[in-house]
């Protein structure tokens, strides 16, 4: 269910992407033509809206540092580029990676602090937690019995939401025990 | 740490002893170290912790009926209960090896079960379609999904780390190049500067000249490093502590049949992908394209749930993970038919050749997906694209050859620092703080790396920058040649004398190549995201670059010597530094990774012709062969090993004359096999031998006296049957027979009611005799993909041998440590 729902969401980001790049802004499109020092001249950079036929020396160029016969050679030496890019892109995807970010952290902010002072307040709210002394009590028959108690269904949402969180932190609580503790994995 | 569970064991007291090393053994007869899994798994067999498992809801046990390629729901035996498979049945425990046979069997019955009933009704020819399209539309949306977070990634990481020096005051979210885009004030000398990007002495004291704003802009670079790698580290150790480090290791072990559960979950996909951009970002010395085939991988494994037909199916699910991980490299290097093959050559493990087919579909989809996002502004997928055609002359190829040698060189030595660095940190106390770990690391890489302009700039930057043939148009230090006007013919640059601007830029490429050599062996394997494809080429493009920029001077001022004379006279264009940087890049990676044929198709796909496939061949080549000299094996390979992974290299071949009774269990002063009979033993005696021992299978036997083998039985099977007859059935007790026959042992009818176990039973084990050479017995394992071969003697069952067996026995023939095998 939630992989669906993670499914979606990156599905809905990829299409936003992609639809947003068909929008192409004015500012977003450019002819740069290089041109490189020639006789007294120094170098120049020239940038210039124009559509792709457009884009050569002679239209970009709009002050001719040189005059008469000279800009046939000085246009000569000139690179001119068409290209394009989608400022729109850019500013969607840096505001949806930072929000992903944001909310990790406050994730991470509220799980560290917030949460063992609300599970105070409400106390005996969930029992489902289990330290990890109990861990390694169970015998392998108590364990297929949680197994099969399993499809039993779980009427309440919120029961659920707690379930899925405890079983998470118990999974990462292992990760981290298995990477960072014991270096079995990963090192 | 000795858990009360172990306690109550009293044989396979071997498997508790730790010896002095820290290495665990496992237990004797090569089953599972379950200890390893108390502690890990949680429960040792809590499935409802584990990410990947199979849904254990009603929907499934209609369906498992079907896979399981048997239980026909119409029999009318009685006590037939478990005609229809439980939950849990057929799947694994965490770190613990497929039974490839047993998979591809279940998918060999569900297709020909498709097939037969697609005749019966519109509706069942219509699934039968849609079940073999369904391959095509899962690598479609698995290249579109790998495409766009790889964009989302290549554009937050290239905003990201420009924010280390400054801000864009025309909208914060672009970067410098795109800030200065529309700008008209960029002149030829100073192209970068434009009034709209500010550094951040400029924003917090006014100005950006002077050595109070240098000092502060160095100040605000570290700052920010620091702020990057802290968040990203805590991020790792607080939500998903499997995203860090390259992933390419595990993933190649998971490909080969072993499972880590939660590896490749959604968690570590959304971690993964946030803090690799974090860790590029903060000016660490590592690269991003290993995270990114991990990446590519989580989506794939993601996205597989969405299909029955490789949710359920361990082996299937592998041949989309190799084809992801395909598409993962395609999207890092745009180079499509070089990640089809990385993934044959470096990842997979088993690759048919229909999953070839498909992982290019894949690749081809996400690189397109990338270059429709396109993130750098100009329709090129990668960074360090080459443009140059100049061609090559055959003399060059000795400096070619010098190249691959030092490639060879820095491989080894490489391979073997970071290895022993590695070792230290998961043994001493190093390891225990990872999160001061990363920040001294960051903070060392970025004081150093600030004053130098080429260590400044993000390694892809620095790599684009080596490539780049030297033209009129540039004006780089690098670039800084002299130039004679007079002697300009058309558009052939001839070969010029250095300027000063290129002595400067060289002393300063050496320095950041001492850098980059020794930053990169304590950076590889932290506690974030790394890969080590960038910072290879990066090493091999700086030395490539001097050379060449070397061979270029001296053909210049040499050009009257025999060796020049024919080929480089005054004038002519001959030699192009960015050709030896490139081959010096394709020289380190390949002396790092001993990548083959996949580095050669990629390095060609990245220069967009084949001219220069002859330099990049020999060079690998000679990388490879140096490397191989020294260390037989990649860097991938030899984490694997110092990870304790239960990898057979398929590669390798075993050439010792020893015999499968020099190999199998139980040796001559051990307790003799645990086996169950087939239908003599009781419900208690069954717990009692699975309490008592930690082996994952037992052999089913038709009698302890004859020992003639009936089949094998899973132990994780056997408890979730036992415990759920418990329950479900009547009159099941401690003293109720077990039996695997078809029809029931007679017995008097005031005895209790009995359990049959048949559909568990595997009733086809691969057995080999005593005499077996272990040459047939590591290829039928390599082949196969078996987790354990019971050995028989005369007909009669003698002892058993796992792959772990056979892997300690190959460590031992090469006289490695035998007991560094972890898993099984």
């Amino acid at each position: 269910m939630a992989a669906r729902a993670r499914l979606c969401s990156m599905l809905a980001l990829a299409a936003l992407v992609r639809q947003v790049t068909g929008v192409k802004n004015f500012e977003d499109v450019r002819c740069k033509c290089i041109c490189p020092p020639y006789k007294d001249q120094p170098g120049h950079i020239f940038n210039k809206n124009v559509s792709q036929k457009d884009c050569d020396c002679l239209h970009v160029v709009e002050s001719m540092p040189v005059s008469g016969p000279d800009v046939e050679a000085y246009c000569l030496r000139c690179e001119c580029k068409y290209e394009e890019r989608s400022s729109v892109t850019i500013k969607v995807t840096v505001i949806i990676y930072l929000s992903i970010l944001g909310l990790l952290l406050l994730y991470m902010v509220y799980l560290t602090l917030a949460e063992p002072i609300l599970k105070r307040r409400l106390f005996g709210h969930s029992q489902l937690i289990q330290s990890d002394e109990d861990i390694g009590d169970h015998q392998p028959f108590a364990n297929a019995h949680d197994v099969l108690a399993r499809s039993r269904s779980r009427a309440n949402v919120l029961n659920k939401v707690e379930y899925a969180q405890q079983r998470w932190k118990l999974q990462v609580q292992e990760q981290r025990k298995s990477v960072f503790d014991r270096h079995v994995v990963l090192s | 740490m000795a858990s009360p569970w172990l306690g109550q064991q009293s044989l396979g007291s071997e498997a508790v002893a730790m010896n002095n090393k820290g290495f665990r053994r496992g237990s004797f007869q090569g089953s599972t170290s379950d200890e390893d899994m108390v502690e890990i798994a949680g429960r040792a067999l809590d499935f409802s912790i584990t990410d990947d498992d199979p849904p254990l809801d009603r929907e499934m046990l209609g369906g498992f009926s079907l896979y399981n390629g048997g239980g026909m729901n119409g029999t009318s035996q009685m006590m037939d209960f478990l005609e229809e498979p439980l939950p849990g049945v057929g799947t694994y425990e965490d770190f613990n090896t497929i039974d490839w046979v047993r998979e591809k069997s279940r998918d060999r019955d569900r297709h020909r079960e498709i097939a037969s009933k697609s005749k019966e009704s519109t509706w069942a020819l219509i699934h039968s379609v849609s079940d073999a399209f369904s391959g095509w539309l899962l690598m479609l949306l698995i290249g579109l999904l790998a495409g766009s977070l790889a964009g989302l990634i290549d554009i937050s990481a290239h905003w990201m780390t420009d924010l280390k020096e400054g801000l864009c005051l025309s909208g914060f979210w672009f970067n410098h190049e795109h800030c200065c885009w529309n700008s008209n004030e960029t002149t030829f000398e100073d192209r970068d500067k434009c009034p709209e990007w500010e550094s951040w002495s400029q924003l917090i004291i006014g100005h950006g000249e002077g050595a109070f704003a240098y000092i502060l802009n160095y100040f605000m670079y570290v700052l920010w490093a620091l702020v990057f790698s802290l968040l990203a580290v805590l991020l790792v150790r607080g939500f998903a502590p499997y995203a860090c480090g390259s992933g390419i290791p595990e993933i190649k072990t998971i490909l080969s049949g072993f499972i880590i559960r939660g590896y490749l979950g959604k968690w570590t996909l959304i971690i993964k992908t946030v803090t690799l951009v974090l860790a590029v970002s903060s000016g660490l010395s590592l690269g991003k394209e290993g995270p990114l085939v991990h990446v590519a991988c989580c989506c794939g494994n993601i996205l597989c749930h969405l299909f029955t037909k490789y949710r359920k199916n361990e082996a299937k699910r592998r041949e989309v993970l190799s084809a992801a991980a395909a598409a993962g490299v395609s999207v890092a290097f745009g180079a499509p038919i070089g990640g089809v093959l990385f993934s044959l050559e470096e990842v997979s493990y088993y690759f048919p050749l229909k999953t070839l087919w498909r992982s290019f579909f894949a690749a081809l989809v996400a690189a397109f997906t990338l270059r429709s996002i396109n993130p750098f502004g100009n329709s090129r997928l990668v960074l360090f694209y080459v443009e140059f055609h100049t061609p090559w002359h055959l003399l060059e190829l000795v400096p070619f050859i010098l190249l691959g040698i030092f490639g060879g060189l820095w491989g080894s030595f490489f391979i073997r620092s970071n290895i022993a660095w590695c070792r230290r940190r998961k043994t001493t106390k190093l390891g225990k703080y990872p999160v001061l770990e990363v920040l001294v690391v960051t903070a060392i890489t970025a004081v150093l790396a600030f004053p130098n302009e080429y260590t400044r700039m993000s390694t892809s930057e620095l790599i684009s920058e080596l490539f780049n043939d030297c033209g009129l148009l540039d004006f780089s230090k690098l670039c800084e040649y002299v130039n004679d006007f007079n002697s300009t013919t058309g558009d052939v640059l001839p070969d010029r004398a250095a300027g000063p601007g290129v002595y400067t830029a060289m002393w300063q490429l050496a320095l950041a190549l001492i850098l980059k050599v020794f930053i990169t062996i304590f950076t590889f394997g932290m506690k974030v995201p790394s890969g080590l494809f960038i910072p290879s080429m990066a090493v091999g493009a700086i030395v490539g670059r001097l050379l060449g920029v070397g061979m270029e001077q001296l053909a210049y001022y040499h050009h009257d010597w025999t060796i020049f004379s024919g080929w480089c006279s005054q004038g002519a264009d001959c030699i192009t530094p960015g050709l030896y940087a490139m081959v010096g890049a394709a020289a380190c990676l390949g002396g790092v990774t001993r990548m083959t044929v996949s580095l050669v198709v990629i390095m060609f796909e990245l220069t967009g012709g084949l001219e220069y496939i002859v330099p990049l061949m020999a060079a690998a080549m000679t990388s490879k062969w140096v490397a191989d000299a020294i260390g037989r094996e990649g860097i991938y390979d030899a984490h694997i090993r110092l990870n304790g992974y239960p990898f057979l290299e398929a590669k390798e071949e075993f050439s010792h004359k020893t015999l499968a009774m020099d190999v199998m269990r139980p040796r001559r002063n051990d307790p003799v096999l645990t086996v169950i009979t087939q239908d003599s033993m009781m419900v208690e005696d069954v717990e009692a031998i699975i309490n008592e021992t930690t082996y994952s299978g037992y052999p089913v036997v038709v009698s302890r006296e004859s020992q003639r083998l009936v089949g094998f039985v899973l132990r994780r099977d056997l408890i979730i049957s036992i415990e759920n007859a418990r329950k479900k059935q009547d009159g099941i007790v401690s003293t109720s027979i077990i039996y695997f026959t078809d029809h029931s042992p007679p017995l008097p009818p005031s005895s209790p009611s009995m359990l049959k176990l048949r559909s568990i039973l595997d009733l086809s084990p691969f057995t080999v005799t005593d005499q077996t050479p272990m040459e047939i017995v590591v290829d039928i394992f390599r082949k196969l993909g078996l987790r354990q071969c019971l050995v028989t003697h005369n007909g009669k069952l003698l002892g058993i041998i796992t792959k772990k067996d056979v892997l300690k026995h190959i460590a031992q023939m090469a006289n490695q440590d035998p007991d560094s095998i972890l898993f099984n």
